[in-house]
């Protein structure tokens, strides 16, 4: 695991993003070789997304060979509508960039067959050639994507029931009203992640601290899901110093340390304007 | 990128770098257009998987709908009142020019006039849709005969009628017929009014209080039948008073049916109404002012000396003179001078000013669904201005049909 340490919510966003760039550039995505990438919603990756906006509108980041694929999706919630996570995607994301409609890939919560969809976004996932980067975020009870508590380490895509905590949280995108809340999602699950080449984890403020400790200083959990990538080859935990708030000083002092090493990853940052052929 | 085949061939136009006036906001948004509609590109990307086909950068520009004038008596020298040899291309004439203005819709206006004239120039002038030819008409406004001798204003008296028998012979006898029309200006006070004004409601035309002498409680009446507009407040009517505010009470009556409220006309040329005059109304009721030019056919005509018709005219700036006389002769101003007069002088937003010119004629018109706005689904009615809110470019149904 890397665990990349920055001192505030700006700083994580911007080294997740020139990683994401890097990794995109490098990898030199054409019509032949798409580069595919996992996606969060929800307001960590907010900062992260902005960035890259901001690099595509400087010329620097093209995803016109970037395929996406979200990780998850309420159920039986409007397309159109504002909290939808399609809604989400699009305002924050996908309306910025050169992003071509037919490669970006959402779980689509209203389908006829909700195990079918969830299949069929699996399949999808293999006929791309896995996912290179799966980027993701951690809730405060520790899950990744809507993988809950108790969920199975090993999990594909699939319907999920939504924990209290969890609607709790959402209840102030739906006006305070519970009764609005959607209470099932469609979610790729653990293992889905698991067979991503690369993990990022953003991981910032510190009401998520006590998750990180959990996912990263205790054992492999199924009560903290994102515990399951201590067992992934390649996992970078980005966050700020908030949420590093419950580990030991001798952990965070560590992956201190290591900042010249993480940061040759972002530094320099490559830009496809070097690129032009 | 080219859009996808699935929904539409038709090409798809994407307005990028602009603010554009929706949801009574300027948002930095882009604007996307198809088959002369306003498009969802939400929609567009995740149910079509379709792209823009081309993009127009806006050069930060405001993006506002196409302003519509309800009042407009002619201009360039056409008067729509008079049964010239070619009314229709008189018509045609206007309505090209004030694309220059931003104006995209218009209500081609007639004022009192004897039957004959009606009989002669209603079935010329038809609603039409608008293009690179000129804004679209949306209807007639018949500003009289049905008004009140004391506040006729500059209409001729002679041919003033009054609601002899009532309801719809009256005004068949006297129009000829009702298709094209789109606005009917009377006063509620004649005998006989109430009729004419549910019949002309049912029909879907707007009936708008005007050139009256009506007290507050007649022109409340009007509104409970059908009245949904005041034609030029303050002008032609009794003037505000403490204890009977008159038809300007209506602003703020608290006697209109439940959830109606009534639009106002508005001259803003900075000539026909003192700017406090405007800024008590546009306080009392910022949500019904309806920005019109009420122009008379000198407008466009440059300064000097004409002759219109009967009539001497002494063009100066924006004001329109009887000849050799400091009697005013009309409103020459244009809409988009208008729009920029009414933001000066009430200090509102320039998302207010603009919604006086565009939304809320559309409202008062039952058009809003489909015009004054950007909404998804709206005709690509629009203009392009800069920050002083000057008119740039002029775009119907999509299509650019003028630029400065």
């Amino acid at each position: 695991m890397r665990l990349v340490i920055l001192d505030d919510y700006d700083l994580a966003s911007e080294w997740a993003a020139k990683y994401i760039r890097n990794r995109i550039i490098q990898f030199k995505p054409s019509a032949d070789k798409y580069f595919t990438l996992g996606l969060p919603t929800g307001s960590t990756p907010l900062g992260c997304y902005r960035k890259l906006i901001e690099y595509h509108k400087n010329g620097d980041l093209s995803f016109k060979y970037v395929k996406t694929f979200n990780m998850d999706e309420y159920v039986g919630l409007p397309r159109d509508h504002p909290e939808s996570y399609h809604s989400y995607m699009w305002e924050n994301f996908f309306k910025h960039i050169d992003i071509q409609p037919q490669n970006a890939h959402i779980l689509d919560g209203n389908a006829p067959d909700l195990q079918a969809e969830c299949d069929a976004f699996e399949r999808k996932i293999t006929e791309a050639g896995g996912i290179e980067l799966f980027v993701g975020g951690i809730g405060p009870d520790g899950h990744i994507a809507f993988n809950e508590p108790g969920s199975s380490l090993v999990s594909r895509t699939r319907v999920k029931t939504l924990a209290k905590d969890t609607i709790l949280a959402n209840a102030r995108f739906f006006g305070n009203d519970l009764s609005k809340v959607p209470t099932m999602t469609l979610t790729v699950g653990v293992g889905t992640v698991m067979d991503a080449r690369e993990v990022m984890i953003l991981i910032t403020g510190a009401h998520k601290a006590f998750a990180l400790y959990k996912a990263i200083e205790e054992g492999v959990n199924h009560m903290w899901t994102v515990s399951a990538f201590q067992q992934h080859p390649h996992t970078i935990f980005v966050c700020d110093e908030d949420a590093t708030l419950e580990l030991r000083v001798k952990t965070v002092k560590y992956f201190k340390g290591l900042m010249h090493v993480h940061n040759q990853l972002v530094e320099p940052t490559h830009s496809i304007k070097d690129y032009k052929d | 990128m080219p859009s996808n085949k699935s929904v539409s061939d038709a090409p798809i136009t994407q307005f990028v770098n602009c603010r554009i006036l929706k949801d009574h906001r300027l948002q930095r948004e882009d604007l996307w257009v198809r088959e002369g509609r306003i498009l969802d590109p939400e929609k567009l990307f995740f149910d079509e998987k379709g792209s823009a086909d081309y993009r127009v950068d806006c050069a930060d520009r405001i993006i506002a709908p196409g302003f519509i004038d309800v009042q407009i008596n002619g201009g360039y020298g056409i008067d729509f009142s008079q049964a010239s040899s070619n009314i229709r291309g008189g018509v045609a004439l206007v309505a090209k020019k004030i694309l220059e203005h931003g104006v995209t819709s218009f209500c081609p206006t007639l004022v009192t006039s004897p039957p004959a004239i009606y009989h002669q120039v209603i079935p010329e002038i038809e609603v039409h849709k608008g293009g690179p030819e000129g804004a679209a008409v949306i209807g007639l406004h018949l500003e009289g005969p049905f008004i009140s001798l004391e506040k006729r204003g500059a209409h001729p008296h002679q041919f003033i009628r009054t609601f002899s028998k009532g309801g719809v012979s009256d005004l068949i006898e006297t129009y000829g017929q009702l298709e094209n029309v789109a606005m009917v200006t009377l006063a509620p006070e004649l005998d006989n009014s109430r009729p004419a004004i549910q019949e002309l409601t049912k029909r879907g035309i707007a009936v708008s209080v005007g050139h009256s002498m009506a007290d507050l409680s007649q022109a409340e009446e009007a509104v409970h039948n059908g009245a949904s507009f005041i034609t030029h407040l303050f002008n032609a009517m009794l003037p505000f008073h403490h204890r009977d505010p008159g038809i300007v009470g209506l602003l703020t009556s608290d006697c209109l049916p439940a959830g109606r409220s009534v639009f106002y006309g508005m001259i803003a040329d900075g000539i026909h109404t003192h700017p406090a005059a405007l800024r008590i109304a546009y306080r009392a009721h910022p949500t019904g002012v309806v920005l019109v030019t009420d122009a008379v056919p000198s407008m466009g005509l440059p300064a000097g000396h004409h002759t219109l018709g009967q009539q001497e005219i002494h063009i100066q700036g924006l004001h329109a003179y009887v000849a050799g006389t400091t009697t005013l002769s009309g409103s020459i101003a244009t809409m988009n001078m208008c729009v920029k007069h009414f933001k000066q002088a009430t200090g509102c937003s320039t998302e207010a000013a603009l919604e006086a010119a565009s939304l809320h004629p559309a409202q008062l018109l039952g058009l809003s669904d489909r015009k004054g706005t950007l909404n998804y689904g709206s005709d690509a009615d629009f203009v392009v201005l800069d920050d002083s809110l000057s008119v740039r470019e002029t775009y119907i149904a999509g299509q650019q049909v003028w630029k400065n």
